[in-house]
């Protein structure tokens, strides 16, 4: 029987585990909430013009939220474009494409364990960042009750809940920076070019967010999908920018994968 | 039902823009052939190779590997191992590792061959090390165990002996042998006739992306046909006196001294020894030189003026090189 995606997906996993570039990426997930916290504790100051900035001190709930805000500038989009630009262009620095594609394995396979074994990365490194930013959180402010955006006081409990919902509904956009990260490492063949690329089309979505005028496109810019967890934040739940969230990252998302399987598909694989 | 041939290529073309790579290829290797796809850096039987093994589209033409295409699925490289160019592998893992991955995604009971391919291949004592740290020949070594890994049926192999010292070559020629008589066929491409000539039963002879020989390497040798040596007193009046000789043709001075020239039979040799020692030119060496094979394979490669006439001369003729070009 010929191996199966699953097979592929596995050793994509097992390679990760072998690289620098995954610890450096997992690793960026787990010190930056422990700085943070350090920093929290040392200044008695807090950002209050952010969103639950100003509950840092009272409850642990809060650190994981703000660094959801902050990390949506660059460093989650970074975190995930380490992996998600490298893992096709990797085969071809080493070029090692030829070697796995004259075993009994078909491209779509090979593209489909890629895919999976970047989503799990970046999933992984949410995880972290999440995990790490309660953990430290709690031990520095407490695990005390927050207040909604609606401004109704929420039990640390239920707090809790909301902020794992949170940190899972972050993956929608993140596993759409993924995927064009993916499709820069198909395109470009270079990892530093596709690393470089995500970041900068994250960061331009960015700037577009911010230029006076444009105002109406606001909500269908891939940026502001990293803010649509807030909707659970709310009493009761605003769902819709859950909902937009959603299908503004399928468009971002889909054609880029899309794009990505068919160059995948068709290109020559030749020495360069 | 007939085995299937193992490769069958026709009309094979690759084109990049204005550069051909690959013109108008047509190859057949045979069950059970040792096959030399041979020619100078550059004359496209990578491209070649490549497109054998699905990597790359062609331009035109086919390729069926025991029947099957490779552009369709990967199924078509069923009993099919090798590697184009050097064979590369994760720099960050073991041999062994590598081996395991591929084994993996060949499926099929490979895992259970890990051990014994790198046995064959001389590799068991390296294969915990990572391949970022092992040498040319070790990974050339270690792109046969993976091969293996596959119990091919077909294995096509680009420049094997590249890099490899001298013991290194001998080592993969005693292994291509031992493979080939355990029933494998073999297609292996060479920038140096000498490196496989003593391995291989038929080459395709490529010059930029063009067939200009294939056949059998006995067919190759009777071609190259038989040169004589002539050193004398005198070579310029030798030359004068050969120039006009009945049966000696192609009469040219060789850069070291003395002549080299063709003659159409033993007799023509003799008069022309009569006809040396008449004009005063005495004879210090008359002898037959074997055409070594490379210096065939040069002039089908470099396209010097030997070859023209001699493909003039094979037209009408029997000539390989010919029939090869009309077939291309």
């Amino acid at each position: 029987m010929n191996p199966g995606v699953l097979t592929i997906y596995r050793w994509e996993l097992r390679k990760l585990r072998a690289q620098k570039r995954t610890y450096l990426g997992l690793g960026a997930a787990a010190i930056v909430p422990i700085i943070f916290v350090v920093a929290l504790v040392t200044q008695s100051g807090q950002p209050n013009d952010v969103a639950f900035g100003r509950y840092l001190h009272d409850t642990g709930l809060a650190v994981p939220l703000v660094l959801l805000l902050f990390g949506s500038v660059w460093m989650f989009p970074l975190i995930t474009a380490l992996v998600a630009g490298d893992i096709v262009a990797a085969e071809d620095r080493n070029d090692t494409l030829k070697t796995i594609l004259t075993r009994s394995v078909e491209r779509h396979q090979v593209f489909a364990g890629k895919a999976l074994a970047t989503f799990t990365y970046a999933i992984l490194a949410i995880a972290v960042t999440g995990a790490v930013a309660l953990v430290a959180g709690i031990l520095a402010s407490g695990f005390n009750s927050i207040i909604s955006l609606s401004g109704t006081r929420v039990s640390a409990t239920e707090g809790l809940g909301l902020v794992g919902l949170s940190l899972l509904f972050y993956l929608v956009p993140i596993l759409a920076i993924a995927s064009i990260g993916l499709l820069f490492s198909t395109v470009f063949r270079n990892s530093a070019a596709a690393i470089v690329g995500t970041l900068m089309f994250s960061l331009l979505v960015q700037l577009i967010g911010i230029l006076p005028g444009l105002g109406g496109i606001h909500p269908y810019l891939l940026s502001t999908q990293f803010n649509a967890w807030q909707g659970f934040l709310r009493s009761p739940v605003d769902w819709t920018p859950v909902i937009r969230a959603l299908w503004v990252c399928a468009i971002y998302a889909v054609p880029a994968l899309i794009a990505a399987v068919l160059v995948f598909l068709r290109r020559d694989v030749a020495g360069d | 039902m007939p085995e299937a041939v193992p490769i069958e290529v026709r009309g094979l073309v690759k084109r990049y823009g204005e550069l051909v790579a690959v013109d108008d290829v047509d190859l057949t290797v045979e069950p059970g052939d040792v096959f030399g796809y041979l020619g100078p850096n550059g004359a496209g039987k990578t491209t070649s190779l490549r497109m054998m093994l699905g990597l790359i589209r062609p331009t035109a033409g086919s390729v069926r590997i025991f029947g099957r295409d490779p552009q369709l699925s990967v199924k078509a490289l069923e009993g099919v191992a090798g590697f184009v160019e050097a064979p590369s592998f994760y720099p960050y893992l073991s041999g062994r590792e590598n081996l395991r991955l591929f084994a993996a995604f060949d499926g099929d009971g490979a895992a259970a061959r890990i051990e014994e391919s790198l046995a064959t291949v001389g590799l068991a004592e390296r294969a915990k090390d990572r391949v970022g740290g092992y040498s040319h020949g070790m990974r050339q070594r270690l792109g046969i165990a993976a091969a293996l890994l596959r119990r091919p049926r077909l294995l096509m192999l680009d420049e094997p002996a590249t890099g490899l010292d001298p013991g290194g070559m001998r080592d993969m020629r005693d292994l291509i042998r031992e493979l080939s008589a355990s029933g494998m066929t073999v297609l292996l491409s060479s920038h140096l006739l000498a490196e496989v000539e003593e391995v291989c039963n038929r080459v395709a002879i490529v010059r930029t992306g063009r067939v200009v020989y294939q056949g059998s390497l006995v067919d190759l040798r009777a071609q190259a046909g038989e040169d004589y040596v002539l050193r004398t007193t005198e070579d310029g009046v030798a030359r004068r006196v050969a120039e006009i000789q009945a049966g000696v043709t192609a009469v040219r001075p060789r850069p070291e001294g003395g002549l080299t020239f063709k003659a159409e039979g033993e007799d023509a040799v003799s008069a022309l020894s009569l006809a040396l020692t008449e004009s005063g030119a005495l004879i210090r060496e008359l002898s037959p030189r074997h055409a070594s094979l490379e210096d065939l394979f040069f002039s089908l490669t470099e396209g010097d003026e030997r070859v023209e006439t001699r493909r003039e001369s094979g037209e009408g003729g029997g000539d390989p090189a010919a029939r090869a070009k009309e077939a291309a």
